[in-house]
């Protein structure tokens, strides 16, 4: 099946067409929804094209690593349920789970976009724990791209819990005005390969025939925070320093829906 | 800087902390044929990174199901042994191994022909013995080599690197404490012949124009990394063919 899907999607893209009419590098439309879940400290809902994942912010507070005494976590986690896609499976995560969450981290924690020393209560004690947990509801293509927008969204509103310190507790149901400390907005961008030809935003389809893929996050003044080549496929030279000009272009596109 | 442990400086008068240049690579060692159990086998030796690589296949397919028509199925199972780091590691797998496996599956994978041994796995695993820094990259040297040895059809071995920035300074092959106080660190792999690149991950800070340069570095790298893997399958069929040649030698001498 896969093999009439490939010829077909690369014989599109040698014409810098695409089935659903879009050009070479125009994202699906996209659509967010801040705060969906009022349980969460944020949350945040994002589409793109028929792509939805729901991610959701939960804080607590616990004892930090030995290394970072005076520094809050962040812990990134992804669940591919089922629910999403006939191909996903339930059971512990598998390599796809496990690298969605760990890019859209790096992403997040190699930017220091949140300022995680402003998360610590009592050194070497006590520090917020930022959970982030990404959901995908429907897996049309490009899950990359919508977990990471949706968690900087989500970040972004998310306020802090009460602390009650005397009680050593977290009053869940308490929240504080407070916002999380955050210093800058990465932006994921993914682009696809099939057969030579490069586009951003894969459909699930294209995903399906892509020989390789390229993510890139970038902040707001160009500087890159995370890189990740997955698939069987390869780039050049050449085209890495081409998508590196592109993935900062489209980040500004996207950095609009945090506003 | 808040992390525990930081040297003060990681470059001390234009040199790294263990005397390096900025582009020069530790001491590398490959060797072929390592595991006689193994169908090929490697260790790949940088600086204090040690890593051995075992393939096995192209074998049947179990559980069936993952057998694929018209292609092998590659299996690529990356871990560090429990001793193997400054804090014991937990063995068996971890969020951080399961992500390396899969990122060294899609680096070696396209320099194999897969497509010519469909319903069969070929089963790559790797071990890191001796972590310090750049076990990815000397995890992908050490499993081409291996895959070589297997007798598996490939289009070009995959030589790999990481180079990164610490102290401000772009870097070649990090160790320890520049990966681990440095601002960004960039694995990187290719297919010499046709200087494709197979792996590309990068976390840090750095800018377009750096990144690019790191790519180049890089590149040089792995050409020097790829004539060793060269001479360490040389080295091990000459060895081999010296072997065979004795034993006909011999036989020979038997019937006079």
């Amino acid at each position: 099946m896969i093999q009439t899907l490939k010829p077909f999607m690369a014989a599109l893209l040698a014409k810098q067409m695409r089935e659903d009419g879009r050009g070479v590098f125009d994202y699906r439309p996209i659509e967010i929804e801040v705060n969906p879940i009022p349980r969460a400290n944020g949350s945040a809902r994002v589409k793109i094209g028929a792509t939805e994942v729901l991610v959701g912010v939960k804080m607590d507070v616990a004892k930090p690593f030995p290394d970072t005494p005076d520094e809050g976590v962040l812990m990134v986690n992804a669940e591919l349920s089922p629910l999403a896609n006939p191909e996903f499976e339930s059971g512990p995560p598998g390599p796809a789970a496990v690298e969605l969450a760990r890019v859209v981290d790096r992403g997040i924690r190699e930017s220091h976009a949140i300022d995680v020393e402003k998360l610590c209560i009592v050194p070497k004690e006590k520090v917020w724990m930022i959970f982030v947990d990404i959901y995908p509801m429907n897996d049309d293509g490009n899950l990359l791209d919508a977990a990471a927008l949706a968690a900087m969204i989500a970040l972004k509103k998310a306020v802090i819990p009460k602390y009650d310190e005397k009680e050593g507790q977290v009053l869940h149901k308490e929240l504080t005005k407070e916002k999380l400390p955050m210093k800058a907005l990465p932006m994921l961008t993914t682009f696809g390969k099939i057969n030579g030809s490069i586009f951003v935003d894969p459909t699930r389809r294209e995903e399906k025939a892509l020989d390789s893929r390229l993510s890139i996050a970038t902040l707001e003044d160009g500087t890159v925070s995370a890189m990740q080549k997955g698939g069987f496929g390869t780039f050049t030279q050449k085209e890495i320093a081409e998508l590196l000009e592109l993935s900062a272009e489209k980040g500004k596109e996207l950095r609009k829906f945090l506003k | 800087m808040t992390k525990v442990g930081a040297p003060e400086k990681l470059i001390v008068n234009g040199k790294r902390l263990d005397g390096r240049k900025f582009d020069e690579l530790r001491e590398l060692k490959v060797k072929a044929g390592i595991i006689p159990n193994a169908d090929g086998s490697a260790e790949v030796t940088l600086g204090e990174t040690k890593v051995v690589a075992a393939v096995y296949g192209p074998r049947e397919v179990l559980p069936r199901h993952l057998s694929e028509p018209d292609r092998a199925y590659l299996n690529v199972i990356y871990t560090m042994i429990s001793f193997s780091t400054s804090e014991r590691v937990r063995p068996g797998p971890s969020r951080r191994s399961v992500e390396i496996s899969k990122v060294i599956k899609d680096a070696l994978a396209p320099a194999i022909f897969l497509e010519k041994y469909p319903k069969t796995k070929i089963d790559v695993y790797l071990e890191v013995t001796n972590a310090n820094a750049g076990t990815r990259t000397a995890a992908i040297n050490a499993a081409s080599v291996a895959l070589a040895d297997a007798g598996i059809e490939m289009r070009d071995l995959v030589a790999s690197v990481a180079a990164g920035k610490a102290d401000g300074e772009l870097l070649l092959d990090l160790f320890e404490p520049e990966d681990n106080f440095g601002e960004a660190d960039m694995p990187f792999a290719m297919m010499p012949r046709t200087k494709e690149i197979t792996l590309l991950q990068m976390d840090g800070e750095l800018s377009k124009d750096e990144i690019m340069r790191l790519v180049e570095m890089n590149t040089k790298a792995c050409e020097q990394i790829y004539e060793a893997q060269k001479a360490a399958l040389k080295e091990k069929f000459a060895t081999e063919k010296e072997a065979v040649q004795e034993t006909i030698e011999n036989s020979e001498g038997d019937k006079q």
